[in-house]
């Protein structure tokens, strides 16, 4: 690494960093300290009159915590339809990555066409979300194909009106998050396993272990880090998800806003009143979810050094 | 002995089949379940709005080109501008995006200096921070400074891109050893034409890669757009797409409205269909340290 020659090249590693780092605190971490900082002031547009900035402490937060008469501010409410929403994708979205993945990888089953099967599961993955949702809306509209076949195979009589229910909304947006998520998981938890010292299997298979021992003492210990940081990445990815439901319910979280999630409810204070103080304080909120949960991320990818 | 031992691994072969068959079943199923939508959207998109409202069919309708045309030239949702617009835009991104993620992986792997463990740490510390928690101060500064619909704002943020920024070390670290980077280096020369000319090409797959994926994230982002750009000849395409959403949705040509979606994501698709293999590569090189 270290060579003692006569020129000294540090000056270089500041210049090329330099751009990355100018770039970070324009957009990103100047914009940060503002949002913190506005989250203290009641700042917003009603109509045609700007009101405030006025300090009010820690007034937002309470304000978010305190559900109001109308029920639309309870940042409660939200963070336990982002959760819920999570947990009804991943939790399927893991199950079958990891079964998958143990499927491609084993020798024994020797599975053909692996790359059509990983190339099909992936793909909705770099599908635009927001695409993916308006078209799953047309496909589940009372006018649209699903209710088309569900009338006309007679299953009822009357088309499934699936916006106008908790269940079934919620039950779609998993859907989807699941279809966008578990080819991505199953490749990586793929690698994962291929990294995994062939040699332990065969001195595992000689002491006649059966598979699914094999897996239970062997495959998931050894795959634990990995598994633990595409849980927390993903639970990191869930407490953003905006696309799907937003475009899928027209960003009202229908029936009852009970499938609003925690950033399309900033999205409704930064799109038209411009509320600054109550999306800094929401913003704040979801910074330190995700700075706990990172702080796992960072801990299960330095663990193994 | 030998009868039972022959009668035991009879047994096995046929469990093995039994479970083969399973296998493949649910490899099968998962499989319709994901391209059963877009199935859907490619039959409907080539279906009068006429046909549309009879009923459901799994056959094409043969009115591919006229939704073409009517989806083409609508007023109120300028789809090519939309195209143009998010092509742009991503296009611009990806090219910001892995060149100066390079660069700065470069930076802190080929030198030595003070603060270099303290520049890694603290970029691998902002990674996984989503960016949508620093939006409130963003969307204000554009609203403060008339910085609203322009596309540098969405461009140049890509600058400062940790997980990109992540891969290429860690590529680095794999295929650009020390020894290649002196023998490449000559003394005193520019340490950024020896960047450009020698360690860039030797990066192509890497580079490759991340200039897809970042084309692709910057195409369909939708979230800080949609607070950005208002107005009506700087929308993406996502932004078109919600629009479509909230717009008064009987009075739609149904036909037109598959369209539009097909549109959207079938640049993504035609490239993916081509570069499959190398793109599900990438999923994995950076991501996960091995």
């Amino acid at each position: 690494m270290k060579k003692s020659k006569g020129i000294s090249y540090a000056k270089w590693g500041y210049i090329f960093i330099t751009p990355f780092f100018i770039a970070y605190v324009i957009f990103t971490l100047y914009p940060q300290i503002l949002t913190i900082y506005n989250s203290f002031f009641e700042n917003y547009r009603e109509g045609l009159k700007q009101v405030g900035p006025n300090f009010v402490g820690f007034g937002n937060y309470v304000k978010l915590f305190t559900p109001d008469k109308t029920g639309t501010i309870n940042i409660l409410k939200y963070t336990g339809n982002t959760l819920a929403l999570w947990i009804g994708g991943a939790i399927p979205q893991i199950v079958i990555a990891l079964l998958l993945a143990i499927f491609f990888t084993s020798y024994r089953l020797n599975i053909k066409g692996q790359q059509f099967f990983k190339t099909v599961i992936y793909m909705p993955n770099l599908i635009m979300a927001s695409a993916f949702s308006m078209l799953f809306f047309t496909l589940f509209s009372n006018v649209g194909p699903v209710n088309q076949l569900i009338t006309a195979a007679g299953w009822s009589e009357v088309p499934i009106d699936f916006f106008a229910y908790k269940g079934t909304v919620r039950g779609l947006i998993c859907l989807m998050n699941f279809l966008m998520w578990f080819g991505n998981t199953t490749i990586l938890l793929m690698a994962g396993i291929m990294g995994i010292d062939q040699s332990l299997f065969e001195a595992a298979n000689l002491d006649g272990a059966s598979s699914v021992q094999t897996f239970f003492r062997v495959t998931l210990p050894l795959l634990m880090p990995i598994l633990v940081y595409t849980v927390i990445t993903a639970m990191i990815g869930g407490l953003q998800m905006f696309d799907v439901p937003q475009v899928l319910t027209n960003g009202k979280g229908m029936p009852d806003r009970t499938s609003m999630t925690l950033i399309m409810y900033l999205n409704n204070y930064l799109g038209g009143s411009k509320n600054y103080g109550m999306s800094g304080a929401i913003s704040v909120i979801i910074f330190i979810i995700t700075g706990i949960l990172s702080m796992f991320v960072y801990r299960s990818l330095t663990k193994k050094d | 002995m030998d009868y039972n031992n022959s009668a035991d691994s009879r047994k096995a072969k046929a469990q093995l089949t039994a479970l083969r068959v399973l296998v493949y079943a649910i490899l099968i199923f998962l499989s319709i379940l994901c391209l059963f939508s877009f199935y859907m959207l490619i039959i409907n998109a080539s279906r009068s709005n006429g046909q549309l409202q009879a009923g459901f069919t799994l056959i094409p309708g043969g009115h591919m080109m006229d939704n073409l045309k009517n989806a083409w030239t609508d007023a109120s949702i300028n789809i090519p501008r939309g195209l143009l617009n998010s092509f742009m835009i991503a296009a611009l991104t990806a090219v910001l995006t892995t060149y100066f993620s390079a660069l700065t992986a470069y930076g802190i792997h080929a030198y030595d200096f003070k603060l270099k463990n303290i520049a890694f740490t603290f970029i691998m510390a902002i990674m996984v921070i989503p960016s949508q928690v620093s939006a409130a101060g963003f969307v204000q500064i554009c609203y403060k400074y008339n910085l609203t619909n322009n596309f540098l704002m969405l461009i140049l943020p890509g600058i400062a891109a940790p997980v990109v920024f992540f891969y290429m070390k860690q590529y680095m670290e794999s295929t650009l050893p020390m020894e290649i980077v002196e023998a490449a280096r000559v003394d005193g020369s520019n340490e950024f034409r020896t960047f450009n000319t020698i360690i860039l090409p030797m990066m192509k797959p890497a580079i490759a890669v991340q200039l897809i994926f970042s084309f692709v994230q910057s195409w369909n982002n939708y979230f800080l757009p949609s607070l950005l750009l208002t107005k009506a000849e700087m929308k993406t395409v996502p932004i078109m797409i919600a629009q479509l959403r909230s717009a008064d949705y009987s009075k739609f040509d149904m036909g037109k409205v598959y369209m539009f979606i097909l549109l959207a994501i079938l640049p993504v698709l035609v490239v993916y269909i081509f570069l499959s293999r190398s793109i599900i590569k990438g999923v994995t090189a950076g991501s996960v340290k091995g």
